[in-house]
């Protein structure tokens, strides 16, 4: 049973939950940059949460299934269509052996994830299928699919097609999003006015915005507090002697534009960073279009831990909604 | 040397050991990121050693971030003391210099350089000194390199020149960032050379490229078979100039299979790298060249 690409869309990788354990070697935890979506995805077709799936940025693939499967498409509002016909999303249906996965125009959100019965069972590297494409690991050959590329499914134990889940169960950012963020790691190389500015004004998605992760734009650039460079850190004021970046950490080269790290995130470099983006609130940096609004929210580490209880409480009714 | 502590979100601690680079710094991270992985702490999921810092992430689910923090303040305090000897080995590695691929590479990128006349190597021999090239090269292929980092991307090392500080080559990074460095480019930013592992965005000089992978995902490479990536912090590294027709005749040997670094056991001391630089590197390279 597999699933043969007709069209890969623009940019549609195999994802599952990353492979933690190798960041001190610079490969990145990978995986849905939408856990919570991609979790969902999976259940919905009855495959264990962790399973991999697709991951389609803006636009959808066109898939053709030699076998009957089951599939559900959450994240984004991408609508599947099956032999032309519109499908739900974030709600399971059947496919017959034959049938043809396609996607109409993007509604909201930045990524679909598309969860089939069995799972994609290409063969794992370092412990996960995940593609990250700048290491060329995972997924098939360690890049974005291409046409004419036959996915190999797992084995299903069956699911139940029209299966849903409800409306507040699906979380989407806000316009402007909301995106929370503990100030830290380099925060006290910026002025007090400066850093309060960073969090009153409304920013741009950039047009950088990867799985390695998203710029903004269009907030005033930072106010430095003098220094002399350490040494081997470099002589602009943002850079430091290089180091560990945190996923979600917010790096300002130049002090100009803030770049949030995401699941693909480079290791470490010489920027400064500010603060992070709490782990509650990375899932919806996966689906912000370029030219979003957004703004960042102060928190402290009572707010991002509370945040973080809510985001597992979320996830333990869509389990309990589709509980077998 | 007071090391500073920060939350990176909730699921990661932060810690400079000290602002300024020095090999002080890497080696009282290294043995406090050692001590933290032989503690076997639950919910530390990733143990990331730095320059001069290091961060654990963790899994808040499991150890509160206020626990974890106070438990790697009360493990810094012993492990401070740990001697700052390493069982490690050193490895040659080819470099050409002033290759025709970075060359077309930093010629596309003139625009994002400091200074748009010269090359990247001219640049760096220029304000750091050097007479000519020939005299840099000399000096950046003369002494060893420490590996203090692993990382930026996969497999990808920082190295630290093995002189005292005033000998020390400084570089600024491009005044932005390139789109493209072509795989294997030996660079340089700040006091650190590194080798790019993979083709992609960078923003140090560019000086030579090696043809010696040392990031294999597909595990072909005969010496990566056991693990895709070559590189560990604590590595020393001795670059070794060499021509066009050599760089050709070791991609052709990497390719079949024959290729296999120069490489030795050693044990490096701190601080008797301190009481006698030039001497302690000099039998670094005789360990090296002992056939």
């Amino acid at each position: 049973m597999s699933v043969k690409v007709l069209s890969p869309g623009l940019m549609t990788t195999i994802q599952d939950m990353g492979r933690p354990g190798y960041y001190h070697l610079g490969i990145p935890i990978g995986g849905a940059m939408d856990r919570m979506a991609l979790r969902t995805a999976n259940l919905l077709v009855g495959n264990d949460e962790g399973a991999a799936g697709l991951e389609a940025v803006f636009t959808g693939p066109e898939l053709e299934f030699t076998g009957d499967a089951v599939v559900a498409v959450t994240g984004a509002d991408l609508p599947p269509k099956l032999d032309g016909e519109t499908m739900e999303c974030w709600t399971s249906f059947a496919v017959k052996s034959g049938q043809v996965l396609s996607f109409d125009y993007l509604r909201s959100g930045a990524r679909a994830y598309i969860a089939i019965s069995g799972g994609i069972d290409t063969p794992p590297a370092l412990g996960s299928r995940s593609t990250y494409a700048i290491g060329a690991l995972g997924g098939v050959d360690g890049r974005a699919l291409q046409a004419d590329d036959v996915l190999p499914l797992g084995p299903s134990a069956g699911s139940a097609a029209g299966r849903s889940v409800p409306q507040d169960l699906r979380r989407t950012p806000g316009n402007p999003a909301e995106l929370r963020v503990l100030p830290g790691l380099y925060w006290h190389r910026i002025t007090e006015d400066s850093g309060q500015r960073f969090f009153d004004e409304t920013w741009k998605v950039a047009g950088e915005a990867d799985r390695m992760g998203y710029r903004f734009q269009g907030g005033t650039p930072l106010d430095f507090i003098g220094r002399e460079p350490p040494f081997g850190a470099g002589s602009d004021p943002s850079n430091i002697t290089d180091a560990c970046y945190p996923y979600g950490s917010i790096q300002v080269p130049g002090g100009t534009e803030p770049i949030v790290l995401h699941r693909d995130a480079v290791s470490g470099g010489g920027y400064f960073m500010i603060g992070t983006v709490i782990s509650a609130d990375m899932d919806l940096i996966g689906q912000l279009q370029p030219n979003t609004p957004a703004r960042f929210v102060r928190t402290d580490m009572h707010g991002a831990l509370a945040a973080r209880q809510d985001r597992a409480r979320m996830l333990a009714s869509v389990r309990e909604v589709l509980a077998p | 040397m007071t090391s500073r502590y920060s939350f990176g979100g909730d699921e990661h601690i932060f810690v400079e050991v000290s602002e300024d680079m020095s090999l002080e710094a890497f080696f009282k991270s290294l043995s406090i990121t050692n001590s933290v992985r032989e503690a076997q702490i639950r919910g530390v999921t990733e143990i990331c050693p730095a320059n001069a810092s290091f961060q654990i992430k963790f899994d808040p689910d499991v150890i509160h971030p206020d626990d974890l923090m106070t438990e790697l303040k009360r493990i810094e305090e012993t492990a401070e003391h740990a001697e700052a000897v390493l069982a490690t080995r050193i490895i040659e590695i080819p470099v050409h210099y002033q290759d025709p691929w970075t060359n077309e590479t930093l010629m596309r990128f003139r625009e994002r350089h400091q200074d748009p006349e010269s090359t990247d190597i001219e640049y760096a021999a220029r304000i750091n000194g050097f007479a000519d090239v020939s005299e840099f090269i000399a000096a950046h292929s003369g002494s060893p390199w420490f590996v203090s980092m692993v990382g930026f991307v996969a497999g990808l090392p920082f190295l630290y020149q093995m002189v005292d500080r005033p000998r020390q080559i400084q570089v600024p990074k491009y005044l932005r960032p390139r789109t493209d460095t072509p795989k294997l480019t030996v660079g340089y930013g700040g006091c650190f050379s590194c080798i790019y592992s993979v083709r992609g965005a960078g923003g140090y000089q560019m000086f030579g490229i090696t043809p010696m992978p040392i990031y294999d995902p597909a595990q072909k490479v005969s010496y990566l078979k056991d693990f895709m990536v070559f590189f560990k912090p604590g590595d020393i590294v001795k670059w070794k100039p060499i021509s066009r027709e050599e760089y050709d005749r070791d991609v052709a040997d990497v390719e079949a299979g024959r290729f296999m670094p120069r490489m030795k056991d050693v044990v490096f001391s701190l601080e008797a790298f301190n009481r006698d630089i030039d001497g302690t590197n000099a039998k670094l390279l005789e360990a090296l060249n002992v056939r």
